[in-house]
């Protein structure tokens, strides 16, 4: 374990035992031999210790993102989107473990179940070994993959100026003065459309939209190569959504940078992204190109968020709820975890964990009968 | 058909007094600042109608929403509820107007009492007005309440307390405390936009099913302007404390008049990813209620705005269409202009910009007396 620590290396050694894969499903997603992958998400899992037992707050999830694409991750509160994004970055709290499955980044691996240091966290040695551990991930965060978060008011260290905390965060992973990590604060904020004298303001002195666009300015500080931004525009309004969306998209096509975006409106989504993953009570439900997934949906949560939201353009429809509301993932319904408000729940549903089928060129879905509602077969009345 | 009004505003006014550091309390000789909230609004709500207030945060829908259930006193201007202006009323009178009138609030998980079951939060406005004497009345018209909220079997739910409801259930609680007193009008300020997406849909729905079958006129406050198209029959355009557009969801919503109804119109998400948005500029922030601009609130950031004019005098009102009316000085120009503006547009945001800064000079200048009509 030591000689690990010592290079500095992030891959784990080699001998560890890696849990397996669950067999429950026959199809699993594939990835291309061919491509190479920013990131990869393989059958992760996250579970949360909690009074009383164990939050599956992710259960089952994989997706690849490769250079310069954006992919959205759509649900609900609680759905263990958020969660998702926290693991990529290992920013989990204490009590949450990865309990499955790993994550690699450029091909190494950043994130896998590690028994040594699960479920002991009261244990001093322990903690000491898993602080080291996560000091592995120091040259990964923010240098690599950044973060936009998702209230840019509390992200934000009210007693420094914000040019004070971007060139720490500079300072933290490259050698530079601070006059010269100070003028790229500079030029940062001249990038993200903030007047660059204003770098020596403190965060109550901005409004929302300038926060946000200073939070911005903050993620790009290190040229990641990948960016997440967890509902970076939800406490804004639409004009200030709007704009901070188009400025994220303008920089990130500049700059080359992948980016996983994490919201519950799918019509910030539909605008942004090349991908969409659906999730629901941790599960993934549905994944697949934007525009394959937003036309033809073969999941019924799927179908039923798309038809929660009214929209401002063409016919004004009905909007259809989705009975129910989202289970306890403390203990998840078993077999399908939307069976419970599915329309279309057949009793298989509620004993079997559906298998995660493809539709068509990387479009999956999880569903007993994903192949009869894609071809149109199954229709809800 | 001549449809009933149920609510007729005019000219509604409500400032609050901006309270000054100490320094001010040794006067200076300066005048009280005041946040002009809502600055000389006029509309009606028919009978059996939605009409929505859309605005971004802070251009006063809130307070329109607070002033019309009374939860404010208003600085001036009259509110007739029936022909009765209650702008003024006290006391006893207040009391039999809030029974006619009730609020639905946006934050389900605050605005029922934790320490309530269901039953007491929604008998509660029934105890303060005294309807129903025996407790098992009581009980059969919060039962029906529950139902009409689609709480069914409201037995089922008497006896809960708020913690063991989901959001959705919270809210549709609230919504039948605020039906258990027949109200004949509702002021609902953002009722969905703290809930999950999934639940959403559920509660605007029962809304509407609720206005179809009692013909309950509602005031709908929200933010977002793909959930009042949804609802409303009808839209305001709120900003900085005016309303600057009105009409019929759909008149507003496909033929927008105003260059700021056009810009936010245009600012809107489409959950469409084939769907090209043309986005409008629109420059800078909101502007401080403190110190409004002179002449039309929005020509600052106005791409179209002509110095002399948006600058100098207050827009009239105008009607582009029949029940559709735009505070502009160029309304019935504008979608032409629009089309126009492509070519010119960088020329005219510069032109915006700088008028922006003039105005953000004049706004720290406390000598200048800012006048108000």
């Amino acid at each position: 374990m030591d000689e690990a620590m010592e290079n500095n290396e992030l891959e784990v050694v080699e001998n560890e035992p890696l849990e397996v894969p669950s067999e429950s499903h026959s199809d699993v997603i594939t990835y291309d031999e061919n491509e190479e992958y920013l990131l990869e998400v393989n059958h992760l899992k996250v579970y949360f210790d909690v009074l009383g037992g164990e939050v599956k707050a992710v259960d089952d999830v994989s997706f690849a993102l490769k250079a310069g694409e954006t992919m959205g991750i759509v649900g609900e509160s609680g759905c263990g989107k958020t969660t998702t994004a926290f693991s990529i970055n290992r920013l989990l709290p204490d009590n949450g473990h990865i309990k499955g499955g790993y994550i690699k980044y450029k091909g190494k691996k950043i994130a896998e179940p590690d028994p040594e240091i699960t479920g002991l966290m009261k244990d001093r040695k322990k903690r000491k070994l898993y602080k080291e551990k996560e000091a592995m991930m120091a040259p990964i965060r923010w240098k690599e993959i950044a973060m936009i978060f998702q209230s840019a008011m509390n992200a934000f260290n009210p007693v420094h100026t914000i040019g004070a905390q971007i060139v720490e965060a500079i300072q933290a992973h490259e050698d530079v003065s601070e006059d010269e990590a100070m003028e790229r604060a500079r030029n940062l904020f001249k990038m993200v459309g903030l007047p660059p004298e204003r770098v020596t303001g403190y965060p109550h002195e901005f409004s929302g939209g300038m926060r946000q666009r200073a939070m911005i300015a903050m993620a790009l500080a290190c040229n990641p190569s990948l960016l997440i931004a967890d509902e970076p525009t939800t406490a804004l309004d639409v004009i200030m959504q709007d704009r901070i969306l188009a400025e994220i998209k303008r920089l990130q096509k500049k700059f080359g940078i992948s980016m996983i975006i994490i919201t519950h409106d799918v019509s910030v989504v539909a605008e942004t992204a090349d991908k969409i993953m659906v999730m629901y009570a941790g599960k993934m439900m549905e994944y697949g190109n934007i525009s394959e997934v937003f036309h033809h949906p073969a999941h019924p949560y799927t179908i039923g968020l798309l038809g929660s939201f009214p929209s401002i353009k063409g016919e004004k429809k009905k909007l259809k709820s989705i009975p129910g509301s989202p289970p306890d993932l403390v203990n998840p319904p078993k077999g399908c975890r939307f069976h419970p408000r599915c329309k279309l729940a057949k009793p298989i549903c509620m004993e079997e964990e559906p298998p995660i089928v493809e539709l068509s060129d990387g479009h999956w879905a999880a569903c007993h009968f994903a192949r009869e509602i894609y071809s149109g077969e199954l229709k809800e009345e | 058909m001549a449809e009933k009004v149920i609510i007729n505003v005019k000219k509604l006014k409500k400032y609050f007094p901006v309270r000054g550091g100490l320094m001010s309390s040794f006067g200076s000789g300066k005048e009280q600042k005041f946040v002009h909230a809502v600055d000389n609004i006029s509309f009606t709500i028919k009978q059996g109608e939605v009409f929505s207030l859309v605005g971004e945060s802070g251009c006063g829908k809130t307070t329109t929403g607070r002033l019309l259930t009374r939860l404010e006193d208003p600085t001036s201007g009259h509110i007739y509820f029936h022909k009765r202006d209650i702008a003024n009323l006290e006391g006893k009178d207040l009391k039999s107007f809030r029974r006619n009138v009730q609020m639905i609030f946006q934050d389900p998980y605050e605005s029922l009492n934790p320490r309530l079951t269901v039953f007491s939060t929604v008998a509660e406005p029934l105890l303060v007005h005294h309807v129903g004497d025996t407790i098992d009345e009581r009980e059969d018209l919060v039962a029906k309440a529950l139902e009409a909220a689609e709480l069914k079997p409201a037995m089922e739910y008497l006896h809960r307390y708020p913690h063991e409801l989901s959001g959705g259930q919270r809210q549709r609680v609230a919504i039948a405390r605020a039906l258990a007193l027949r109200p004949e009008f509702i002021v609902a300020d953002e009722p969905v936009s703290m809930l999950d997406v999934s639940i959403r849909a559920g509660i605007l729905n029962l809304l509407l099913d609720l206005k179809a079958k009692y013909g309950i006129p509602y005031l709908f406050i929200t933010h977002d302007l793909s959930v009042a198209r949804y609802m409303s029959d009808r839209i305001g355009v709120m900003y900085l404390g005016t309303i600057v557009e009105t009409g019929e969801s759909e008149k507003v919503i496909k033929n927008p008049h105003h260059p700021y109804t056009r810009a936010l119109l245009s600012s809107v998400p489409v959950p469409d990813p084939d769907y090209k948005r043309e986005r409008k500029k629109i420059k800078g922030d909101l502007p401080s209620p403190i110190n409004v601009p002179k002449g039309c609130r929005f020509y600052p950031r106005c791409i179209f705005a002509k110095k002399g004019i948006c600058d100098r005098k207050d827009p009239p009102v105008v009607e582009v269409e029949p029940g559709h009316f735009v505070k502009c000085h160029f309304a019935a120009d504008i979608p032409a202009m629009d089309g126009k503006a492509d070519e010119e547009m960088e020329e005219k945001v510069e032109l915006g910009e700088q008028l922006l800064q003039e105005t953000m000079n004049s706004a720290g200048n406390d000598e200048e007396e800012i006048e108000f009509v």
